[in-house]
């Protein structure tokens, strides 16, 4: 599997198929057995998610990975907290709440995400939309290499699934990376520039949503066809 | 518990923009709403109408002396609900806090108590226990170890056994002791009201872990862990580097309750600590920290420990017999963990 700089990769397959393990080794939140990742063409290995964090490659988790009681901001920052200037952050290790959401809010503008207009309120209080939008949004401030988004739209409506792809978009025009994971191949074939289709543990095509229909996707990714 | 109404609403006002997310269909799940914002308001409120109250009863209640001794009641209670706090915030409860304590008691016994020659002085003993009791084994080091809960069952056996065999079921007396160890029952006096060194530590420990929970990195990795630990393990924080230095935050905390302790009852006595377990966890759950953890403050640990010794004092000064105060701390209890179940129906 090979991901170039500016695209947009999704992974289709079928359940069991292999997808969020694949994607678990890329992020650092299992070690694979075998097998090797480079980055920038350097052998990179992760251990745990910080090592993945540290190389540049954020992920947006189905689960989200948010923590409900903490505040948007406080989330956005979670794991890397901003210290305070001078004795009070390298001696009483103060965070800097005013500035992590001065900084979260130039995020989530930067992102063109409206629905969160307050970020000092509990994500728990938030929408399942919403929610999708604080995880995205954390991604993207972090993410410098790779963003990976695994079934990003899954629980969403139609209006919020559509405002996670223009997301997508968006981090595309920054020149990051985006490898999406989906079930929901009209979105699937929206914003992607290539299609890696994952069967029974291994790659089973590369394609382009210009050289393959939908239904031959499915049919590769059933093992109907041969790619 | 349905009085919060009249304080709570002040606060909505500076709220309006959080208040939009919240359900705000009747007053009654507007109120649930605050109190899930600010979960130190319940206990607030039954302090104060518990003071009142008792106040009503027995005139002897307000009276310097008495609140002098109410503090003093609630010095050691409260420290070791400090170390319950956090242990709680990560959504874990230790069984074993009062065990622990006592062991340090004893092992606080100094070179030249009965019977034990190769005890050494206080502080240096103290901090020995710490590194063998609390070690390793109280935490989880990964999904295969067994639950931090159950360990702290374990523990508790453990640490009581240990303790009545080191002591030989025999109390120290303070006269025994160098004097550093029953410094913190010296007293001073604030405006007729007096006051004991130990009580101060405890304020001073509450503004210290307060100040640590609300403002560093670590203090919001408690809570995120209590919250979700695999949300906080994939956000990039090391669970099990947290959990191992709360538990080890908790150890010192109980030392510095069995040096209140000492001072308090000037003596170290093996059968110190049985109603402390109950009472520390108590003055935690009154005080709006959830048992499933990531919610509560450390504050509220402190109206929560004032609660119970509002409620231990007035009750025995109300003539009541000392088995109802058992009662009430029970009663306390279920009301409390009701209260925490209904507030967290707030979430969608």
């Amino acid at each position: 599997m090979r991901l170039y700089p500016g695209e947009v990769l999704a992974i289709i397959g079928d359940n069991g198929a292999g997808k969020s393990t694949l994607i678990k080794c890329l992020t650092g939140a299992e070690v694979a057995d075998e097998g090797e990742i480079t980055l920038d063409g350097k052998p990179v290995q992760f251990k745990r998610p910080q090592d993945a964090h540290a190389a540049g490659i954020e992920t947006v988790y189905q689960t989200l990975a948010v923590s409900p009681a903490l505040d948007v901001a406080s989330n956005l920052f979670l794991g890397r907290e901003l210290r305070r200037a001078g004795l009070l952050g390298s001696v009483f290790r103060m965070v800097d709440k005013k500035g992590m959401r001065k900084r979260a809010r130039q995020e989530l503008a930067d992102l063109g995400i409206s629905t969160l207009q307050d970020v000092t309120v509990a994500v728990e209080n938030l929408s399942g939309g919403q929610r999708q939008a604080v995880a995205v949004a954390r991604a993207a401030a972090f993410g410098s290499k790779v963003v990976v988004l695994d079934e990003p739209t899954a629980a969403l409506g139609v209006r919020e699934s559509n405002q996670v792809l223009q997301l997508v978009k968006n981090l595309r025009e920054r020149g990051i990376p985006v490898i999406l994971i989906s079930h929901n191949m009209p979105h699937v074939f929206e914003v992607a520039d290539r299609i890696h289709i994952q069967r029974l543990g291994k790659c089973a095509a590369t394609i382009t949503p210009q050289s393959h229909s939908m239904t031959d996707a499915v049919a590769i990714m059933t093992g109907a066809r041969k790619a | 518990m349905t009085q919060p109404t009249q304080t709570a609403h002040p606060a909505t006002g500076a709220h309006d923009l959080a208040e939009e997310f919240l359900d705000r269909t009747t007053p009654l799940s507007r109120l649930r709403g605050v109190m899930h914002r600010y979960p130190a308001i319940s206990p607030a409120v039954v302090l104060v109408i518990a003071i009142i109250v008792f106040g009503m009863l027995n005139e002897r209640f307000l009276n310097p002396a008495n609140l002098s001794l109410i503090t003093q009641q609630v010095a050691v209670v409260g420290t070791l609900a400090i170390a319950q706090t956090l242990i709680i915030l990560t959504a874990g409860i230790d069984l074993s806090v009062g065990a622990v304590m006592v062991l340090r008691l004893d092992g606080d016994r100094p070179v030249h108590g009965p019977e034990r020659p190769l005890a050494h002085p206080g502080p240096a003993r103290r901090t020995s226990r710490r590194s063998r009791g609390r070690g390793p084994q109280r935490v989880p080091r990964d999904a295969a170890a067994p639950p931090p809960f159950i360990v702290t069952l374990g523990t508790l056996n453990v640490f009581v056994a240990l303790t009545l065999l080191y002591s030989n079921g025999a109390t120290v007396r303070g006269g025994d002791m160098p004097d550093l160890l029953t410094w913190t029952g010296t007293t001073f006096s604030v405006g007729g009201v007096n006051f004991t060194m130990g009580v101060l530590l405890m304020l001073v420990l509450y503004i210290v872990i307060a100040f640590i929970l609300s403002q560093t990195a670590w203090g919001r990795h408690v809570y995120a862990v209590g919250d979700d630990k695999e949300a906080a393990r994939l956000a990039g924080i090391s669970v099990s580097r947290v959990l191992m230095s709360v538990y080890l935050a908790a150890g010192a905390i109980l030392a510095i309750g069995a040096w209140i302790q000492i001072g308090r009852s000037n003596a170290a006595s093996p059968n110190a600590g049985t109603d402390l377990n109950l009472d520390s966890i108590t003055a935690v759950v009154i005080g709006g920290t959830s048992l499933f953890g990531g919610r509560g403050t450390i504050w509220g640990t402190l109206l929560g420990a004032l609660i119970v010794g509002v409620f231990r004092n007035g009750l025995s000064l109300a003539g009541l017999d000392v088995l109802w105060q058992t009662f009430a701390v029970g009663v306390l209890i279920v009301l409390a963990v009701s209260v925490d179940q209904w507030i967290r129906k707030v979430r969608k």
